[in-house]
């Protein structure tokens, strides 16, 4: 299978990226040192493209409705020019996908999604239509870039005419960003102060290289997925396929916060609303290595010498200079100061529950 | 590519110097640079005795784990503990400060099978292109 480029490959590559396939795209790992980009993002700002992530946009006088029915959160409850953290959820209750929902107006809403789903989301919210509204996957139309850091407001400002300032956390606008019209909102995954902007595809390059420029005086780079992964997991952000899938619930994920069950029937209400009653067997939890070693992903973890889950997420986490690890555990297990062993490779190791996020600002 | 002139090379990327029936060995230049930021490392406890091509330790990055092996057998009669606080060396130098263990030799004619700075270089040169 030939892998999806984005449009800025070619850019990468002069960047120096090694580049790998994810969920089916050519995507930059990393550009000489995660670990670099790593701290870039949590010292000053890094830049990341992620055009690999789908773009679904519900329009028409429907769209608010048709919106309201396929994501679990309350789209009601934003203002045009607001954000929120959702899913698509099955019948039952599970993840078909984590997304991100931006209220234009009622009449429109634009949907991010993850590049591993984008045809799946596609092809279900299309078969869940209803009423006067047209669902478009404009993922090809759009770039998508995240510069974050501290530096980031700073970095991008000086593109733009536009007061940042004035976009709250989880707000967005549309703009002018280097002379061209984007979307421009104060969202990401990093856990820092930042930005992801959704640049019309032909303007793309020359924002990035401009990006670069600007800035330069406050030490940015650019950032692959290696990075990302890092800083995401240090705050204990979900990861589609990892954390969640089509076999877990928001209550285990501790993504309680994105379902209103109180705003009327959506797909998967009934369901979510019966696993509460009942309550959970298990809930996603966080734990660090209190032995040596790195806990990696699908890892066994252990309780009493009884496997009682598998890492999710498993890495080495720069900033805290420790591994740390998500895991689904039964929740008499899941209490912080739990003691757990991971086995690595063969060996058994000690780790322990503690809270998360690992990593606060 | 670096590969100094008075190492022997194995095809797993692990260089080897000898002294007397005593020898070093820690990866190559390509090897970190392929590897990328080395985070962690694992080593052998000192008396264990490994066959050719036994895998001794690993040298992790951010996103992979790398076994490393033996390109020859012998009994390890050192480690380099400053790596399991600062497993950066081997990015920084590979070749020196982050050397990985010491063996004493099992079997010196082992060594014969290695392949030289040169025949390594040629051996990396068409590696990448395959």
């Amino acid at each position: 299978m030939t892998l999806k480029k984005t449009p800025l490959n070619a850019l990468h590559k002069e960047y120096g990226a090694r580049m790998v396939d994810f969920a089916g795209w050519e995507m930059p790992v990393h550009y000489g040192s995660a670990l670099k980009e790593h701290f870039a993002v949590r010292e000053r700002v890094g830049i990341f493209d992620v055009s690999h992530m789908g773009e679904i946009e519900f329009i028409g006088p429907g769209a608010l409705a048709m919106a309201q029915k396929v994501t679990s959160n309350d789209v009601s409850r934003l203002s045009d020019g607001q954000a929120q953290y959702s899913a698509f959820l099955y019948p039952q209750g599970t993840f078909i996908d984590d997304i991100v929902v931006y209220r234009i107006s009622d009449q429109h809403i634009f949907v991010c999604v993850n590049a591993a789903n984008r045809e799946k989301d596609y092809q279900w919210v299309k078969s869940k239509k209803e009423g006067r509204v047209d669902i478009l996957d404009n993922s090809d139309s759009y770039v998508q870039l995240a510069i974050q850091g501290p530096k980031a407001e700073a970095v991008l400002q000086e593109l733009t005419d536009l007061d940042l300032s004035s976009i709250q956390y989880y707000g967005f606008t549309f703009g002018n960003v280097n002379g061209t019209r984007c979307l421009i909102s104060r969202t990401g995954y990093t856990g820092e102060n930042g930005f992801e902007i959704y640049i019309p595809v032909e303007e793309a390059p020359s924002i990035w290289e401009r990006l670069f420029q600007v800035g330069k005086p406050f030490g940015i780079m650019a950032a692959g997925l290696a990075a990302r992964n890092t800083l995401r997991l240090e705050v204990a952000y979900c990861l589609y396929g990892h954390e969640i899938d089509e076999t877990t619930t928001p209550w285990e994920a501790g993504l309680g916060w994105i379902v209103r069950l109180g705003k009327g029937e959506f797909i998967g209400h009934d369901s979510l609303e019966k696993l509460k009653e009942e309550g959970k067997q298990r809930k996603l939890a966080g734990f660090e290595m209190v032995g040596r070693g790195i806990a990696r992903d699908h890892y066994p973890v252990i309780v009493d010498g009884t496997e009682v889950g598998q890492v999710t997420s498993g890495s080495f986490a720069p900033s805290l200079k420790k591994s740390v690890g998500l895991v689904y555990l039964p929740i008499q297990y899941a209490r912080i100061g739990q003691p757990l062993e991971v086995e690595i490779r063969g060996k058994r190791v000690q780790a322990k529950v503690v809270e998360t996020p690992f990593y606060t600002r | 590519m670096k590969a100094p002139d008075d190492l022997l090379y194995s095809k797993e990327h692990e260089w080897i110097q000898r002294e007397s029936d005593i020898a070093t060995i820690g990866i190559t230049e390509h090897a970190q640079k392929e590897l990328g930021d080395v985070v962690f490392a694992d080593l052998p406890e000192v008396g264990t005795t490994f066959k050719v091509n036994e895998a001794f330790g690993s040298v992790e990055s951010v996103k992979a784990v790398s076994e490393v092996y033996m390109p020859v057998s012998g009994e390890v009669v050192e480690t380099n503990e400053s790596l399991l606080d600062a497993p950066e060396k081997i990015n920084d130098d590979p070749y020196g400060e982050g050397w990985i263990i010491r063996i004493r030799l099992g079997n010196p004619t082992d060594l014969e099978t290695l392949m030289s700075s040169q025949e390594y270089s040629k051996y990396v040169e068409e590696e990448s292109q395959g």
